[in-house]
C-alpha cells in the first residue's frame, strides 16, 4: 500500500453515492437548451395532426362538413369516427375499466371533446383547416353537478350504457352511476358513531383542477410500413403500459411496436393515460404512410386532458371527550366527467383513498364511494400524488380541524394524543393497510419546536383581540398537516394497471473498463433519476455514479416497468436497482474469489472492492473485477457482468411528514399573505438530499396554487371557465412562498435500501397546510370549512359572510 | 394557437401608415407592440387581413418633459419605468407601469397600445383619466385631439375611426400627490380593482383630487363625485368615505373569474382608500 | 399565403430563411432555424418558456411575428454560453438545482441573462419581480432564485478581477 491511495472517506466520496447531493447529469442537455421533448422531434415527411373539438358540453352532432376544410392547401385528411370504427378505434377501453370515444360517435359529453382529427402538411394550414370544418350541434341537456346527475329525472349521458346496470367495478344503481366501492366495516363504525361522546361531521369538496405540466401532452406516431414497425415518441409516464396498450388496439404485435419518451417537460400524472391524440396518430400515420406529430394547445390541455380530484367527501368523526377518535366514516361522492379514465390500480376504483384513517389511530372505519358521469372533462388523473391520497389526507386533515373545533381542542395536540405509535409499526389501519414504519411523535415535536408553535399561538391570540379592537384588519392563521401517504404501488397481487402488475425492473451491464449502463421500466419526468438511480448503485457495486449511465423511456431496450408517477419509482425501481446491483455484487464476490484464490466467504465487501478477511493488502475493486469478468476463463461462470431485476414490492411505502403554514389574511381583500412554510419530510432513506429539497419545494409550490386558487370550474351550461392561464392559477416566483425544509429519517423495513419516496408528498402534505391556516384564521370568528381554493373572493366571502365586515 | 394570415406592412411615416388603413377599412389594423393584438389574433378571436406595423415610425417615439409631458405612442412600458427625466416629473407612470403583465410584455407593450384599444382591463387608460390627458390622432383628413376623459366609449369601442392613428399622449406635468394601487391575483393579471389618485395640499386640506377606476366597468371610469368629495376636505376618515360611495355610484363590475360584483365592490372600496392615503402623503 | 425573405441576426450569425409574415417567431426559431431550445408551454402569452433576447429585450418569442422580426438581433439559449464554456448562469442553474424537467429553463437562463445585465446586483426580491414572466411547474422558483443570485455574486468578482 503507498501513501497516495485514498482513504476509505475519500473512496466513499468518490462514488458519490447515497446520500450524497449530487448534481445532476440532466442538467447539461438542459441548460443549454438541447433537450429532446416530444416537439423537437423532426422527420422526413412528417406532418401534422389536430383535433376539430366541440364547443359544447352536451350535444348530438348532426353534421360535420370538411369540404372547405378539405379544400385548404395541404390539408391531406379528415378522421371521423366513422372512419375509426372499421378499425374498432372509434371508441378505446380506459384504464379504469370503461370506455371513451377517440372521436364523437353521434354525441359530444364535454366541451372541447374531439369531434374530428384534421392531418396536414404544415401546422398552418393545419390551424386554418380546423377553423373551417363546420359542425352542426343539437344542444342537450347538461349536467356538471355530480348530486343532481344521480337525480332521477338527470340526462343520460352514456347511451353507450344503456340497460347495464353492472360496471367494471360492480353494480351501477342510476345511468349516471359508474361505481360503488367500499371498505371498511360499516356497522361497526355506524355503532361507534351513535355511541360516541363527540361527532364532527362535515362536508369536505377537494375541487377540481389539473396537473397542467408545462410541456402538453404530445406525440409523433410513425408506422414503417416497409419493415412493419410502428415507432411512436410520446408524452408517455408509462411507455411500457402505452406499447401494450398500443398493441391491443391496433394488432400490431408488440415485437413491432416501439415506444419511446423522450424528455418530458413534466408529468405530475397529466401524462399516464392514453388519449385520443395518441390513437389518431397512430391511424393517420397507418394511412397517410408518413410520421405524423400531434401536440395539443394549453387550452385542449386544460378543457380535454385528464383532470384531477373533484371528490365530494361527507366525513363523520367520533371521538371521546379527552379527545380520542374512536371511528371514522367517509362517504365520497367521485365526479369522473364524461369517462372514467381516472389512472389508477384496477382493483382501485377509488384509488388508495382509504389511506384516509391518516397519521391516527382510529380503530373502527369505513368508505364508501360512488362515482358519477357528470358533462366534464374524463378522469381524474393522480395529479402530483398516489391514487386519490391527496384527497385522503386532505379529508382526514380537515376533519382533525373539524373535532378540534367541536372538541375545543387544540388540534396540534388533537393529533398528538392520536397519533399512531412507534411501537405501533408495522400498523395494520382499519381499512386494511399495513403501514411500513413511521415515528409520528418526534417528527411532530421536532416541527412544532422550529416554528416557535405556542409563540405563534400567543401571537395569534392577540392578534385576534387586536382585530376585535380595531386595530388591524388582518387575521393569523397557522396552518397544520401530518400527513401519511401511501406510494410506490405496488404488490402484484393486488396492484395491476390493466393487467400489468404493478413490479418494476432495472437491468444493468457492467463494461471491460469498469462503467456500467443500467436500464429502469421508469421514466423521469424531472425527477433526476438519470442522476439519482446511479447513486444507488454506485453504493451497491461500488463503481462511481458518473461512470453509470442511466436509460429509461425507449420499450425496444428498457426491461418492462410500470412507469413514473405515484411516488413509485424509488420504491419499486429503485429497489429493483438495488438487488440488481446487489446480484451484480454476488457474481463480482465469486469473481474476486476466484482472482485471489480464495473461498467467496473468505471476502467482505469495502465501499468500492472484496477484501480478504483480516487480510487488508489483498483486495480486487470493481474495475479490476469487471474487466476479469470479460478476460478470464472461470470455471462455473459465464463471462461478462451484467443482472437483471424485477421487483415485486412486497408492500407500499408510506412517506410521513409535518407541515405548518403561517399566514396573514386581509379580510377586506381576501389577500393572504403566506408569512411561512415549514416542511418536515420523512421518505426514509435518503438519496440524494438536493434533490429532495427540490421535489419539496416544486410539490409545496403545486400545493399552493392548488389550495389557494388553481381550479377546473365549469357553468352550468358545462362551460369550462379555467381553459387558459389566465385564469388557471399557476403562480409565478413572486406569489410562490419561500419554504424551509427539514426531515427526519424512518427507513422502510422492508425496502432493499430503506428509501421510500417524496416526490408527491409535498402536494399531498402541502394543501392540508395551506388550507388549514385560511380555516383557522377564521376559526374563532365560528368558521368551520369553507371550501378551497382560496383565492381571494373566497376568503373574502368567508368574513363576510362572518360578519367581519360590518 | 395559430393566427390567419395577413398582408404586412411596417410604414416608415405615419401619413403611409394611415393610407393602408383607408385602402382596407376595418380589415386593416395598427400593430404597435402586439401583447394584447397577437394573443387576441392567435386564439382567432381577431381576424385581420391586414396589418400596419408602426415600429418603423421615428415620429411615434419620444418623450418630452416640460410643463407638459408629451409621450410618444409607440413608448413601450419599459421605457416609462427606466426614462429618468420622466421619473422625475411624473414618477406616477413608473409606479402603474411596474404593475402591467411582466417583465417581457413590458418591454415590447406600448404606452399607445394600452390607451388605445378600449380593452376595459389595461391600467394605462384609468392613469390617463386620473391626469385629464389629452391623446392625438391622425387621420386622412388630418389630426385632432380628443381627451382621454371623453375617448372610451365602450369595451373595444373608442372616439378614434378606423382610419385614424393615436400618435402621442400628453398631460399637465402632474402636482401633487399621485398613487396607482391594484389588486390582482397574480403578476400577469388584470386588475380585480384598480384606483389612480391624484390629490393636491394646500394647508393641510385637498386642493384638488382626481379619482379613476381600472376593470370595475366596461370603461375606465373617471369618478368626478369621488374627487368631489375630497375636495376641501383634511382627507380624514369620513372623506375617504365619501369619496369611496361616491366611486361606488360609478362604477358597475361585472361578475368574472375574480369574484362576484359585491366582492368587486368591497375591494374597490378598500384599493380607493388605500390610493387616497398614499396618495395624499405624498401630496 | 405567399411567405416572406426573412434575415436577422441569430446568435451572432446572420440567417435566412422563407416564412409566412404571420409566422410565430418561436415556430421560425423552432422549426426553420432548428433552434429548438425555447419551448411552447401556451398560447396567451403567460408561461415565458418561449422568452428569447430580441434586440436588447426579454421578448417572449410566441408574441412576435417573423414580419415583426424582419432585421432583429436575436440571441437564444444555444447562445447563452461562451467561446470559452458555458455561461456562469448555466452552471449556476446546475449547481444550485435551479431546474427539474428543463423545460422552463431555456426561457428562465435566457431571461436572467438580461435581467443581470440590466441589474448586475439585484435583491431577492427584484429576482423574483424581475422574473415573473417566467412559469416553472417543477422548482417552486426558490432555487432558480438561488441560482441568479449567485451567478450575479459570481459575475460582480469575476468583473472586479478584471479591473
Amino acid at each position: 500500500m503507498n501513501d497516495q491511495s485514498p482513504t476509505h472517506d475519500e473512496r466513499v466520496a468518490g462514488l458519490k453515492g447515497l446520500g450524497t447531493s449530487r448534481k445532476r447529469v440532466e442538467d447539461a442537455r438542459f441548460t443549454q437548451g438541447k433537450g429532446n421533448y416530444v416537439d423537437d422531434i423532426k422527420m422526413p415527411g412528417m406532418i401534422y395532426g389536430d383535433f376539430v373539438r366541440s364547443q359544447y358540453a352536451h350535444a348530438r352532432i348532426t353534421s360535420v362538413n370538411t369540404a372547405a376544410a378539405l379544400a385548404v392547401p395541404g390539408v391531406i385528411a379528415v378522421l371521423q369516427a366513422a372512419d375509426l370504427a372499421p378499425l374498432g378505434l372509434h371508441w378505446m377501453p380506459t384504464l379504469a375499466g370503461d370506455k371513451q370515444m377517440v372521436l364523437a360517435d353521434g354525441k359530444v359529453l364535454f366541451q372541447g371533446q374531439e369531434i374530428a382529427f384534421v392531418v396536414a402538411e404544415d401546422r398552418y394550414a393545419l390551424a386554418d383547416a380546423i377553423e373551417l370544418v363546420d359542425v352542426d350541434y343539437e344542444a342537450l341537456e347538461v349536467v356538471t353537478d355530480p348530486f343532481k346527475a344521480l337525480e332521477p329525472g338527470a340526462p343520460v349521458l352514456r347511451e353507450d350504457l344503456a340497460g347495464q346496470t353492472k360496471g367494471p367495478h360492480g353494480e351501477r344503481i342510476h345511468h349516471n352511476h359508474i361505481f360503488r366501492w367500499e371498505v371498511g366495516d360499516a356497522p361497526a363504525t355506524d355503532a361507534v358513531m351513535a355511541g360516541a361522546d363527540v361527532v364532527a361531521e362535515e362536508m369536505v369538496y377537494y375541487h377540481r383542477t389539473h396537473p397542467c405540466p408545462l410541456e402538453t401532452c404530445g406525440c409523433v406516431a410513425s408506422m414503417d410500413k416497409i419493415n412493419g414497425k410502428l415507432t411512436m415518441w410520446g408524452t408517455f409516464q408509462a411507455p411500457h403500459v402505452v406499447r401494450t396498450v398500443a398493441s391491443l388496439l391496433s394488432g400490431i404485435p408488440e415485437s413491432s411496436i416501439r415506444i419511446v419518451s423522450p424528455d418530458i417537460g413534466g408529468g405530475f400524472g397529466n401524462k399516464v393515460g392514453v388519449y385520443p391524440g395518441y390513437v389518431c396518430s397512430i391511424v393517420a400515420s397507418i394511412v397517410t404512410g408518413r410520421p405524423v406529430k400531434w401536440i395539443e394547445d394549453r387550452m385542449d390541455n386544460l378543457m380535454a386532458t385528464a383532470f384531477a380530484r373533484d371528490y365530494w367527501m361527507q366525513g363523520k368523526i367520533a371521538a371521546t371527550k379527552e379527545g380520542k377518535i374512536t371511528g371514522l366514516w367517509c362517504h365520497v361522492t367521485a365526479d369522473h366527467g364524461a369517462f372514467d379514465s381516472c389512472a389508477d390500480p384496477t382493483k382501485f376504483p377509488a384509488g388508495f383513498f382509504s389511506i384516509c384513517t391518516g397519521s391516527y389511530d382510529i380503530p373502527v372505519a369505513y368508505v364508501g364511494v360512488d362515482g358519477v358521469y357528470t358533462n366534464k372533462a374524463p378522469g381524474g388523473v393522480a395529479y402530483r400524488c398516489s391514487f386519490r391520497v391527496t384527497e385522503a389526507a386532505y379529508f382526514i386533515e380537515r376533519m382533525i380541524e373539524v373535532l378540534a373545533i367541536k372538541l375545543g381542542m387544540d388540534s396540534a395536540e388533537l393529533r398528538r394524543i392520536n397519533f399512531i405509535r412507534k411501537e405501533q409499526f408495522p400498523y395494520q389501519s382499519a381499512l386494511g393497510w399495513e403501514y411500513d414504519s413511521g415515528d409520528y411523535h418526534t417528527a411532530w415535536d421536532k416541527a412544532l419546536n422550529a416554528v416557535g408553535y405556542d409563540a405563534l399561538r400567543t401571537e395569534q391570540t392577540q392578534r385576534v383581540a387586536d382585530f376585535k379592537a380595531g386595530k388591524t384588519r388582518k387575521l393569523m392563521g397557522v396552518g397544520l398537516s401530518f400527513f401519511t401517504e401511501i406510494v410506490g404501488a405496488g404488490p402484484v397481487k393486488n396492484c395491476d394497471i390493466l393487467g400489468m402488475g404493478m413490479f418494476d425492473s432495472c437491468e444493468i451491464r457492467i463494461h471491460p473498463t469498469g462503467s456500467a449502463l443500467a436500464r429502469l421500466g421508469t421514466i423521469s419526468q424531472g425527477q433526476g433519476h438519470a442522476t439519482t438511480f446511479a447513486q444507488i448503485l454506485a453504493t451497491e457495486i461500488g463503481i462511481s455514479a458518473d461512470l453509470i449511465t442511466i436509460e429509461e423511456g425507449d420499450t425496444d431496450t428498457a426491461p418492462y416497468g410500470l412507469g413514473t408517477y405515484g411516488s413509485r419509482s424509488t420504491p419499486v425501481a429503485g429497489a429493483a436497482t438495488a438487488m440488481a446491483g446487489r446480484k451484480i455484487r454476488a457474481k463480482a464476490q465469486m469473481i474476486a474469489a476466484y482472482l485471489l484464490e480464495v473461498h467467496d466467504n473468505d471476502l467482505e465487501w469495502d465501499v468500492d472492492r472484496f477484501v480478504v478477511k483480516g487480510v487488508p493488502e489483498r483486495f480486487k475493486t470493481m474495475k479490476e473485477i469487471a474487466y476479469a469478468a470479460y478476460n478470464q476463463a472461470i470455471p462455473g461462470l459465464e463471462p461478462g457482468l451484467e443482472a437483471v431485476s424485477y421487483y415485486d414490492p412486497p408492500n407500499m411505502t408510506y412517506p410521513f411528514g409535518a407541515y405548518i403554514c403561517v399566514m396573514d389574511v386581509d379580510v377586506d381583500t381576501g389577500v393572504a399573505d403566506i408569512r411561512s412554510f415549514y416542511a418536515l419530510d420523512d421518505c426514509g432513506t435518503r438519496i440524494n438530499p438536493m434533490i429532495i429539497e427540490g421535489q419539496v419545494h416544486g410539490g409545496a409550490t403545486e400545493a399552493f396554487a392548488i389550495a389557494m386558487g388553481q381550479e377546473i370550474a365549469y357553468d352550468e351550461m358545462g362551460n369550462c371557465k379555467n381553459a387558459t392561464l389566465m385564469d388557471f392559477f399557476l403562480p409565478t416566483a413572486w406569489e410562490t412562498p419561500h419554504f424551509t425544509t427539514d426531515f427526519t429519517e424512518t427507513p422502510s423495513p422492508h425496502h432493499p435500501i430503506g428509501a421510500k419516496g417524496v416526490g408527491e408528498s409535498p402536494n399531498v402534505g402541502g394543501v392540508p397546510a395551506f388550507s388549514n391556516a385560511v380555516h383557522d384564521a377564521f376559526r374563532p370568528f365560528g368558521l368551520t370549512q369553507s371550501h378551497m381554493p382560496h383565492d381571494h373572493w373566497r376568503i373574502w366571502r368567508i368574513a363576510e359572510q362572518l360578519g367581519l365586515h360590518a | 394557437m395559430i393566427p390567419s394570415a395577413f398582408e404586412y406592412y411596417r410604414p416608415l411615416s405615419v401619413s403611409d401608415a394611415i393610407r393602408v388603413l383607408v385602402d382596407h377599412g376595418d380589415d386593416a389594423r395598427v400593430i404597435a407592440g402586439g401583447h394584447s393584438l397577437i394573443p387576441t389574433m392567435k386564439l382567432r378571436m381577431a381576424s385581420i387581413g391586414h396589418l400596419v406595423d408602426l415600429q418603423a415610425i421615428a415620429d411615434l417615439r419620444g418623450i418630452t418633459v416640460g410643463d407638459t409631458v408629451r409621450i410618444g405612442a409607440m413608448t413601450t412600458q419599459d421605457e416609462l419605468i427606466t426614462h429618468a427625466g420622466l421619473t422625475e416629473a411624473a414618477p406616477i407612470l413608473k409606479e402603474a407601469a411596474l404593475q402591467i403583465a411582466d417583465p417581457q410584455v413590458r418591454y415590447m407593450g406600448t404606452l399607445g397600445g394600452n390607451v388605445a384599444n378600449g380593452d376595459p382591463g389595461n391600467d394605462m387608460p384609468g392613469l390617463m383619466l386620473c391626469l385629464d390627458a389629452t391623446y392625438a390622432l391622425t387621420g386622412p383628413d388630418g389630426s385632432r385631439e380628443v381627451k382621454a376623459r371623453g375617448f372610451y366609449q365602450s369595451a373595444y369601442f373608442t372616439e378614434r375611426t378606423d382610419t385614424e392613428i393615436l400618435t402621442s399622449i400628453s398631460f399637465p406635468r402632474p402636482v401633487g400627490g399621485l398613487a396607482y394601487e391594484k389588486q390582482k391575483r397574480k403578476i400577469g393579471d388584470y386588475a380585480t380593482a384598480a384606483a389612480a389618485v391624484q390629490i393636491s395640499n394646500a394647508g393641510g386640506k385637498v386642493a384638488a383630487a382626481s379619482v379613476a377606476m381600472t376593470n370595475l366597468s366596461d370603461v375606465p371610469v373617471w369618478s368626478e363625485g369621488a374627487g368631489a368629495a375630497l375636495t376641501g376636505t383634511d382627507c380624514g376618515p369620513e372623506a375617504v368615505q365619501a369619496a369611496v360611495a361616491a366611486m361606488l355610484e360609478d362604477i358597475n363590475p361585472s361578475e368574472d373569474s375574480r369574484g362576484p360584483v359585491a366582492f368587486k365592490r368591497h375591494v374597490a372600496g378598500v384599493i380607493l382608500s388605500r390610493a387616497i392615503a398614499r396618495a395624499w402623503s405624498r401630496a | 399565403m405567399a411567405k416572406m425573405h426573412l434575415t436577422m441576426t441569430v446568435n451572432g450569425k446572420a440567417v435566412e430563411t422563407l416564412a409566412e409574415p404571420r409566422e410565430l417567431l418561436v415556430h421560425v426559431l423552432r422549426e426553420r432555424l432548428n433552434l429548438t431550445g425555447a419551448h411552447i408551454g401556451c398560447e396567451t402569452s403567460h408561461c415565458g418558456a418561449c422568452t428569447v433576447d430580441f434586440n436588447g429585450k426579454s421578448v417572449k418569442s410566441c408574441t412576435v411575428f417573423a414580419a415583426q422580426a424582419q432585421g432583429a438581433q436575436i440571441t437564444t439559449i444555444e447562445g447563452i454560453a461562451g467561446p470559452d464554456g458555458m455561461h456562469v448562469l448555466q452552471q449556476s442553474f446546475r449547481e444550485h438545482h435551479g431546474l427539474q424537467c428543463g423545460y422552463c429553463t431555456p426561457g428562465m437562463i435566457t431571461r436572467a441573462y438580461r435581467l443581470l445585465q440590466e441589474n448586475p446586483t439585484p435583491t431577492e426580491a427584484e429576482v423574483r419581480f424581475g422574473m415573473a414572466g417566467n412559469l416553472c411547474r417543477c422548482t417552486g422558483y426558490q432555487n432558480i432564485v438561488k441560482a441568479i443570485l449567485a451567478a450575479a455574486t459570481e459575475m460582480n468578482s469575476a468583473k472586479e478581477a478584471a479591473q
